[in-house]
């Protein structure tokens, strides 16, 4: 399932742009391929992360997987609720499973983001 | 063949069925890399190789009465340590990825886990590492990983053995390593709280500490605290049967040499590094852990958890590269300390420390010998000043049939005339007594 | 089954404790003791023999029956090892003991052995020296990867990476990443082994070194193995062997002669010494001779006057990488096993290794898909069939099936190139008798797989656990009872 409004990136994040923030998610494949989540590692509130540097990392029982920023831009905002509920992320990936929000430092790290049509046909390339 | 179960005629009729012959197994490997002159024995009997390993163990001294220590000890071991530990289904079982097959090693290792947090006032420990000074690095970099800093303060009165092996494995890699200096035999508050900056990522201590001597390193971890740097204390399983627990001093990740829970000397291994920590910091722990869950029935299973920190997943982002560490080992001191139990532990401390008790005044009345350090508390290790080298003395003494005690200028600058002796619940008022004698004798 | 803690009682005594026979009892400063003794549990000595009894038998070992595990090496642990390391002579000797003057005299038998094993190992995989310090295989990979580290800096070469094939076991990459390298993943070919052209572009001058197995992890043998080695030496690069797979070659092959600088062995794994339920192991590291003086210290030498010493003045060193000379009781299982077998005995190890392996994978093949279906060596991988998947059956399953039928599964899901792969590894103490059970078991399986899977997906059932919750355990994280 991919929403619309968003932009994606090539790893299986999702990207809402609003203004100069950028609130950022894994997509459904990314959530079905790692089953039951059961830890998320979010990052520190202040953290500066340029595009694809390793943000935060999901566990489930049985594997770890490094969620990469898809924009450059400095965290403002994190999840707590996904401190005692990872699987918010399983249940609503693209809503209550945000994961957290960075004020974006360079305008032009969006540019290489997938918008919903071309995320669907790189999914279907896989 | 030994070991082997086919016969000749077997693995002829097993060939056949598959259409193979014995050198067309090894067809994928090119002829130039196959190696026909391996200049090795012919094989052995069992009773062969039993009288040529009875001749290797006679070349070894073992009725020398021990008083060595320096980490490794010469405990009790009840006999039904072994009868257990032997159990086939134990020691020949492997890793318990399949929980289902294995909740025996499985369960063995959460009430062990659950051993060494009760014995040193923690909240998580591992499944085991390999042994005290791997344990002592693994924690280590775990504070490194907690904090984000590189700078590490360690006290000389830690085991000078694990101190030389931090320092092999930190060699290249950006970790500034600071030693301080002890005092009089304790760990030196004035260079370590003077040290403690907001680059520090640990501070490193022993309790008791090399030389024996007794602490409570309390203020050390509020200093640290205060900066955001953490305490590792490295201590001795046995000691903590009455000695205050690292836990309850504010120590943030607790290691040690575990060889003293049931395990021979063996000569250097194998051995059994225990680590523990706080509940906020487990998914920076190294090593296996174990979990209590419940299966599709609803019955009390143990899993294996945590697992994505680990090598077989993480891969190159693993807490640890550890794969095999030493659970039969652990099993060993979950079996030890159940034995004793909670009163049998405590008299066994208190047991050594009374000896060493006894065994300090009567060599300190000897003349000429002197305790080295002012300290006045020790658990049961002591170290002593005599009027010539120790170890020369140390020679002659094994001369008179005592391995008593360990010189150690071999570690420390200025105490070439310095010996640490060592006494366990095993010594005798005898054996002690002699001691004294032969000390004298050979002054 | 309750724990034990949950069975203590008390005031109820384990070991009777010799009373004091010394006339002091010291009172240690209050500040200094701790306020409650530990709660450790208080049981009979019969109390604490049922409780491990009762767990020994919700326990699998080699000594209950067929245990396959891919890339373990599951052979048969002889008892004459376990006798021999409780001899006292070996068993009562204090390490510290060669380190005090004229100590070593009193040591001469363990020195002896360690010589000894040391010469041997050098015999069977072609190199010139062994440190026996390494205490698991993934610790001599760190040793093997610092010897690497020390070599390069003392050439003055700058090199800042490892390459490791993706089908690598974890603790290759693992160790190379602490050792402080960056790890590159070289894919494998569709033949599942290294092709020489995909490596030459991931060969520069900032590659360290390669670590490989072989036979690697599928089974395969690397044909093309001096080729890969003279391609890595070529950068002044240093070839890695991880020795988990040297049941498959033996006596036969060895890693030296395929060009390898830099070698570990797994003692529990192809020189027979107990897996212990995850250790203890041993993981001593061989080197070629330009990589000699790395060696950690100490090392184990025989003066001229015949008697052993330890030898520890080596400038070039690593340092010291355990507290001693290893896991000594388990290096001298190993080494009662290698003078047990002897010449004929270890090459026998990897030809039956090798018919056992080879004989499962062509009995299978018609009931498992085989990724590869080359000739293998010691172990072979399968995996699920498109009808098995379709009705949800899944390599998991396979393995908690073979349960049910009084058999260890294989590995599983290792390695990760192969989708549901189930990796099986006989070793050579299996019988045939054995074999042909548990082939007859998995055909078995292999039918309700596909015909009647709801059979497979209520296994196993009886074991005294089923399908425990995971994901539970990693949330709950109820990792001790305190």
């Amino acid at each position: 399932m991919i929403a619309e409004g968003l932009l994606y990136t090539k790893d299986h994040e999702w990207a809402k742009i609003e203004g100069s923030t950028a609130t950022v998610g894994i997509t459904d494949y990314a959530q079905q391929l790692m089953g039951e989540l059961t830890y998320v590692e979010l990052p520190a509130i202040g953290k500066e992360f340029r595009v694809h540097d390793e943000m935060a990392v999901v566990e489930s029982s049985k594997s770890a997987s490094d969620v990469y920023s898809p924009v450059t831009g400095k965290v403002v905002e994190v999840n707590s609720n996904l401190e005692s509920k990872p699987e918010l992320i399983n249940d609503d990936c693209y809503g209550s499973g945000w994961i957290c929000k960075l004020a974006i430092t360079d305008a032009n790290s969006v540019e290489n983001l997938m918008n919903a049509k071309q995320y669907e046909e790189y999914l279907k390339g896989l | 063949m030994p070991f082997i179960s086919n016969t000749p005629d077997q693995q002829k009729q097993m060939l056949a069925e598959i259409s193979l012959t014995m050198d067309g197994l090894f067809a994928d490997i090119p002829p130039e890399l196959m190696c026909s002159t391996f200049n090795l024995p012919a094989g052995l009997s069992e009773q062969q190789v039993r009288n040529h390993l009875a001749e290797l163990a006679d070349k070894n001294s073992t009725n020398l009465i021990c008083f060595l220590g320096g980490g490794f000890y010469d405990h009790f071991i009840p006999a039904a340590v072994y009868s257990i530990i032997s159990r086939g289904e134990f020691y020949t079982s492997y890793t318990p990825y399949q929980p289902e097959l294995s909740q025996g090693t499985l369960q063995a290792i959460y009430e062990y886990q659950s051993a060494i947090c009760r014995l040193t006032a923690m909240e998580a420990a591992n499944a085991s590492l390999y042994d005290g000074g791997t344990a002592m690095y693994e924690a280590m970099m775990m504070t490194l990983r907690i904090t984000g800093r590189n700078k590490v303060i360690i006290d000389d009165s830690v085991n000078p053995i694990y101190r030389v092996m931090i320092r092999s494995y930190t060699r290249n890699l950006n970790i500034e390593l600071e030693q301080t200096h002890s005092a009089d035999g304790l760990a030196n508050r004035q260079q370590i709280l003077q040290k403690i900056d907001d680059k520090t990522a640990a501070v490193i201590l022993q309790n008791p500490n090399f030389f024996g001597c007794i602490d409570d390193f309390t203020d050390i971890a509020n200093a640290a605290h205060q900066k955001g740097a953490l305490l590792i204390v490295s201590c001795y399983p046995i000691s903590l049967g009455i000695l205050k627990t690292p836990g309850s001093m504010g120590a943030d990740i607790v290691t040690g040499e575990g060889q003293s829970l049931g395990m021979p000397m063996s000569f250097g291994g194998p051995y059994l590094g225990f680590m523990a920590t706080r509940m906020q910091y487990v998914r920076k722990m190294p090593g296996r852990i174990v979990g209590e869950t419940k299966d599709r029935f609803d019955r009390r299973a143990f899993v294996l958890t945590l697992q994505a920190r680990e090598q077989h997943i993480r891969r190159d982002k693993a807490t640890s590269n550890i794969c095999s560490n030493e659970a039969l080992c652990a099993l060993t001191a979950l079996v030890y300390l159940s034995l004793l139990g909670k009163e049998g532990l405590k008299q066994t401390a208190q047991l050594c420390a009374d000896k060493a008790s006894y065994a300090y005044q009567r060599l300190t009345a000897i003349p000429k010998v002197k305790p080295h350090f002012r300290a006045k508390w020790f658990f049961n290790e002591f170290v002593l000043d005599l009027p010539s080298e120790a170890a020369d003395v140390i020679a002659r003494l094994i001369e008179k049939g005592f391995a008593a005690g360990f010189p150690l200028s071999r570690y420390y600058e200025g105490m070439e005339n310095s010996m640490l002796i060592s006494v366990t619940e095993k010594r005798t008022k005898q054996q002690i007594g002699m001691l004294a004698e032969a000390l004298e004798s050979v002054l | 089954m309750k724990l034990i803690f949950e069975k203590s009682i008390n005031g109820r005594r384990g070991i009777q404790v010799t009373p004091s026979d010394v006339p002091t009892s010291i009172n240690i400063k209050s500040e200094f003791l701790r306020q409650s003794s530990a709660e450790l549990p208080q049981l009979s000595e019969l109390d604490v023999i049922r409780h491990f009894t009762e767990l020994s038998r919700r326990n699998f070992g080699v000594d209950t029956n067929f245990y396959p595990l891919g890339s373990c090496t599951m052979k048969y642990n002889p008892k004459v090892c376990e006798r021999i390391a409780s001899y006292p002579g070996f068993a009562h000797l204090h390490p510290l003991l060669p380190q005090l003057r004229m100590g070593g005299m009193l040591t001469q038998g363990a020195l002896q052995m360690l010589y000894e094993t040391d010469l041997l190992l050098r015999e069977i995989t072609g190199m010139a020296g062994f440190t026996m310090q390494p205490m698991a295989g993934a610790h001599g990979e760190l040793t093997g990867i610092m010897i690497m580290a020390a070599y390069h800096r003392d050439r003055g070469n700058r090199k800042t990476t490892v390459l490791v094939p993706d089908s690598a076991h974890g603790t290759n990459p693992a160790s190379a990443a602490i050792a402080g390298y960056k790890v590159v993943s070289v894919p494998s070919s569709e033949r599942g082994v290294m092709d020489v052209n995909i490596l030459r572009n991931f060969v520069n001058n900032e590659v360290a070194g390669i670590m490989l197995t072989c036979p690697n992890t599928l089974g395969l043998f690397e044909t093309n193995i001096r080729e890969i080695c003279d391609l890595i030496h070529s950068v002044d690069g240093l070839t890695y062997y991880d020795g988990a797979n040297l049941n498959a070659i033996v006596g036969k092959a060895r890693p030296g002669d395929f060009g390898f600088d830099i070698v570990h062995l797994n003692l529990h794994k192809t020189f027979a010494t107990p897996h212990g339920g995850g250790g203890p192991g041993a993981g001593p590291v061989g080197v070629k001779e330009k990589l000699l003086d790395y060696l950690p210290v100490s090392i184990v030498v025989k003066r001229n006057d015949g008697t052993y010493a330890l030898e520890y003045d080596r400038p070039k060193s690593i340092g010291y990488i355990a507290p001693f000379y290893g896991n000594f009781a388990i290096i001298l299982r190993a080494y009662v096993y290698i003078l047990m077998l002897g010449k004929d005995g270890l090459k026998r190890v990897a030809e039956n290794a090798v018919l056992n392996a080879n004989y499962i994978r062509e009995k299978l093949k018609k009931y498992f898909p085989l990724p590869y279906d080359d000739l293998c060596k010691h172990e072979c991988v399968f995996s699920v069939s498109e009808k098995m998947l379709q009705n949800s059956i899944h390599a998991i399953d396979i393995a908690k099936a073979l349960m049910d039928k009084g058999f260890h599964p294989p590995t599983v899901y290792f390695p990760a190139i192969v989708k549901e792969a189930m990796m099986i590894e006989p070793t050579e103490t299996e019988s045939k008798e054995t074999l042909d059970a548990f082939i007859d078991a998995m055909i078995e399986i292999a039918r309700l797989a596909e015909t009647d899977p709801d059979k497979l997906k209520s296994a196993p059932i009886t074991t005294p656990v089923s399908r425990p919750d995971e994901t539970a355990a990693a949330k709950n994280l109820n990792i001790a009872c305190l």
